[in-house]
């Protein structure tokens, strides 16, 4: 097995070997170049990745340029996963055949958004699971359907006013909660998933880290905050990020083998869920007396949500 | 080590068996894969291959045909040799994948067993999944037997990983009539068949560690075009010459001779019949039996669709009176594929052959000696008045109303 890179600091972490290169069309302030950097940089392994199309692909692969410095495959929306299987398969195949081009093992990845993980790419990231690709998938959950212009999909949080389903008169917005992958991935018994936040960065090294340590499928759905379809100054990317894991909306954990469930990011101060919704315009209208409501079930949710984790983390199921 | 098969020089095969030990022969380093009626067999051959050690290479049991492409893509991407098979419906789930294979330049071999596109459901034969493919940009060949399906299975390889061509290769065989038809099939060993096909050589290979590789960018009205015209051009030119160059090394190792069409009793033909498909077997014995009659009638059958064989088809057909194209597809709301195709190659002839179409076999309904005998019937009634006395489109066998257009 590889040696696992280590990593002091902030400093040393984000000037370590770069092969994302900045040269990409992301927005500024995009959390999605901030995780593939962080992920990229915490090994030393050669890394084979993909892409499903979204916005990390359509910004990084524009002919005839190209950010990644590794070797990169773009197929489709729903795809990525199944690319990556292949191409982990050639590499088995080639392995025991003797006829690598290189004789390093390299790590492989794949990358989706919400709408390629949550929605359309769903049954393929499921079949790579259950046949046990040795492969990592991240999902970049920024709950919406941002390379399009930002359409609901199934990980779009309740009360959020999407573009197809815009708060108006009648409506407050989105009415669904979102998918729990998390338990659907560790339902795979995938050896290991994680939920993971970019500002929460040693956190996130040691689970990416873990990751690459296991064999087999991993799940890592990173919470990605969206400058453009949350509605917040690019700037602020951090702040809001940091409100969403110390309100709870995006609980750190990790569930090792299907079971085994541990929380890894405790808040000191907990903040209201109120002050994350009100840091981001998509929640605007939430804020109107007539909506009160939303807030108070948002809340309510959350708290449940954190209940449940802890129970499952003191059960172990 | 895989261990080999000792197959004797012919064995009984179907077009299923045929096409797996053409895959088994090639050492493909990856099959992803997924089963569907007629095609199924080809999966189930090649995992017995696997269960008795007869393969190396992985075998990935995807959980859909557009992942088995998916997988396929990947795979080859990452730089090895790649196979799947697969027929109808789950052809028609690749589709979007298809394209992708294509303009990425994969190498990828596929051997499709043909069969009707729901509704209504049909497990059997005809041509639609063939024709929903033709523009996808591989190359496609068709096998009208067993034996063709095994030769043209080692073909491909060789053919598809060109370092010129770098286009996928699809091969054609009915369902049921070739796929579960058993027949002798003349083998090559796996030794001199691997030596034919040759090892696999890499070009951007994504585990080309040190060289990285990007594939499958973003392109706009910048460069979009451009990508698709090399790729046409490379299909027109390269892909083209590339197939004939490896027919005629096939015929000098066996002795079988394949070309861009295959022509039967064409010589001084006055009528002929354009098929595809086992199709081409039932009209070459009704041309035969024509002959002894004095009728001078011939056949011809499409052995590459793409890059479709144009200049070929407009000198075998130059002074031919009468000729019909056979459509096993339904053209829903137009004239035929075959009709539309040979109409541009008649064109440019000096004196344009009376051109008629007929739709057949839709869904496994039987193409019939007797059909076949009436379509040349009819092809001689237009040679001898010089002009057409049926309708432009007619449907053969059709139960109830006929069906005849223009
Ligand atoms: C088969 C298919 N359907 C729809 C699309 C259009 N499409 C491309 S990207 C996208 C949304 C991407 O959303 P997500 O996966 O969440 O990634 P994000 O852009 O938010 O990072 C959609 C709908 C497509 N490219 N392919
Ligand atoms: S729209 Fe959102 S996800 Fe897409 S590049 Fe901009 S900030 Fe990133
Ligand atoms: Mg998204």
């Amino acid at each position: 097995m590889s040696e696992i890179k280590k990593i002091k600091n902030l400093k040393e972490f984000s000037t370590s070997a770069d092969r994302f290169e900045g040269a990409n069309l992301l927005c500024p302030g995009c959390a999605h170049s901030i995780i593939v950097r962080e992920i990229l940089n915490a090994t030393n392994d050669d890394l084979i990745l993909g892409s499903s199309t979204g916005c990390l692909e359509v910004c990084t692969a524009v002919y005839p340029y190209t950010s990644w410095d590794n070797s990169w495959i773009h197929i489709g929306f729903e795809n990525s996963s199944t690319a990556i299987a292949g191409a982990e398969a050639m590499h088995k195949a080639k392995k025991r055949k003797g006829t690598l081009i290189s004789d390093r093992d390299p790590k492989f990845v794949a990358f989706g958004g919400d709408g390629s993980t949550y929605d359309i790419g769903f049954q393929w990231i499921s079949g790579c699971f259950e046949r046990g690709h040795d492969m990592m998938y991240v999902c970049l959950d920024n709950e919406v359907y941002a390379n399009t212009g930002g359409q609901r999909s199934s990980a779009t949080p309740i009360g959020s006013s999407t573009v197809t389903t815009p708060a108006g008169s009648h409506s407050y917005g989105e009415k669904k909660d979102k998918k729990d992958m998390l338990s659907i991935m560790a339902a795979h018994n995938a050896p290991y998933v994680a939920q993971v936040a970019p500002n929460k960065w040693k956190d996130m090294i040691k689970k990416i880290q873990t990751g690459f340590a296991t064999e087999g499928p991993v799940y890592i759905n990173a919470m990605s905050a969206c400058t453009t379809e949350w509605k917040f100054d690019p700037a602020d990317t951090i702040a809001v990020s940091d409100l969403a894991t110390d309100s709870l909306v995006f609980p750190l954990y990790e569930i090792i083998n299907g079971t085994e469930l541990n929380i890894t990011y405790r808040p000191k101060n907990i903040v209201p869920v109120k002050d994350y919704l009100g840091a981001q315009g998509r929640f605007k209208h939430l804020f109107k007396p007539e909506n009160a409501h939303v807030l108070d079930e948002w809340q309510k949710r959350t708290d449940a949500k954190w209940d449940l984790l802890q129970r499952r983390e003191e059960a172990r199921v | 080590m895989a261990d080999k098969i000792d197959l004797l020089d012919i064995e009984v095969w179907d077009g299923n068996m045929a096409a797996s030990q053409a895959m088994r022969q090639a050492q493909i380093d990856v099959v992803a894969a997924y089963p569907i009626t007629p095609s199924t067999p080809v999966v189930q051959n090649y995992s017995t291959f696997l269960a008795n050690n007869q393969i190396d290479g992985e075998f990935v049991m995807v959980e859909s045909e557009h992942a088995a492409m998916s997988g396929c893509v990947g795979a080859s991407a990452a730089g090895g040799r790649v196979a799947t098979a697969t027929s109808s419906q789950g052809f028609a789930l690749m589709c979007e994948v298809l394209y992708q294979a294509s303009g990425m330049r994969l190498p990828i071999v596929m051997h499709v067993v043909n069969r009707a596109l729901a509704a209504p459901l049909n497990v059997n034969g005809d041509h639609s999944d063939m024709y929903l493919g033709r523009d996808s940009g591989w190359i496609q060949a068709d096998a009208f037997n067993a034996q063709e399906a095994y030769d043209l299975g080692l073909m491909a390889f060789k053919i598809s990983e060109d370092h010129k061509v770098r286009l996928p290769m699809m091969i054609h065989q009915d369902g049921f009539m070739t796929s579960h038809t058993a027949q002798g099939v003349k083998t090559l060993s796996d030794d001199v068949a691997y030596n034919f096909i040759g090892e696999f050589k890499p070009m951007n290979a994504m585990l080309d560690l040190d060289r990285p590789a990007t594939h499958g960018v973003q392109t706009e009205e910048d460069y979009h075009y451009e990508f698709k015209a090399r790729q046409h051009h490379d299909l027109m030119t390269f892909a083209k010459a590339k197939t004939q160059e490896v027919f005629d090394e096939f015929e000098t190792l066996t002795g079988r001779k394949y070309s861009m069409i295959q022509e039967y009793d064409m010589e001084g033909a006055d009528i002929a019949i354009v098929c595809m498909g086992t199709s081409v077997e039932t009209a070459r014995l009704v041309a035969t039996d024509m002959r002894t009659k004095g009728i001078k009638a011939g056949v011809i059958g499409i052995r590459i669709i793409r890059p479709w064989p144009f200049e070929e088809i407009k000198e075998a057909l130059k002074d031919v009176k009468a000729v019909a194209a056979l459509d096993r597809s339904s053209p829903n709301g137009a004239l035929g594929m075959l009709y539309n195709e040979l109409a541009g190659c008649l064109l440019q002839n000096a004196k344009p052959s009376i051109l008629s179409n007929y739709v057949y076999g839709l869904g496994g309904r039987d193409l019939t000696k007797d059909n076949i005998k009436q379509v040349f019937t009819e092809l001689k009634a237009n040679a001898d008045t010089g002009k057409l006395t049926t309708p432009t489109q007619q449907w053969i066998s059709l139960n109830g109303e006929a069906l005849n257009f223009f």
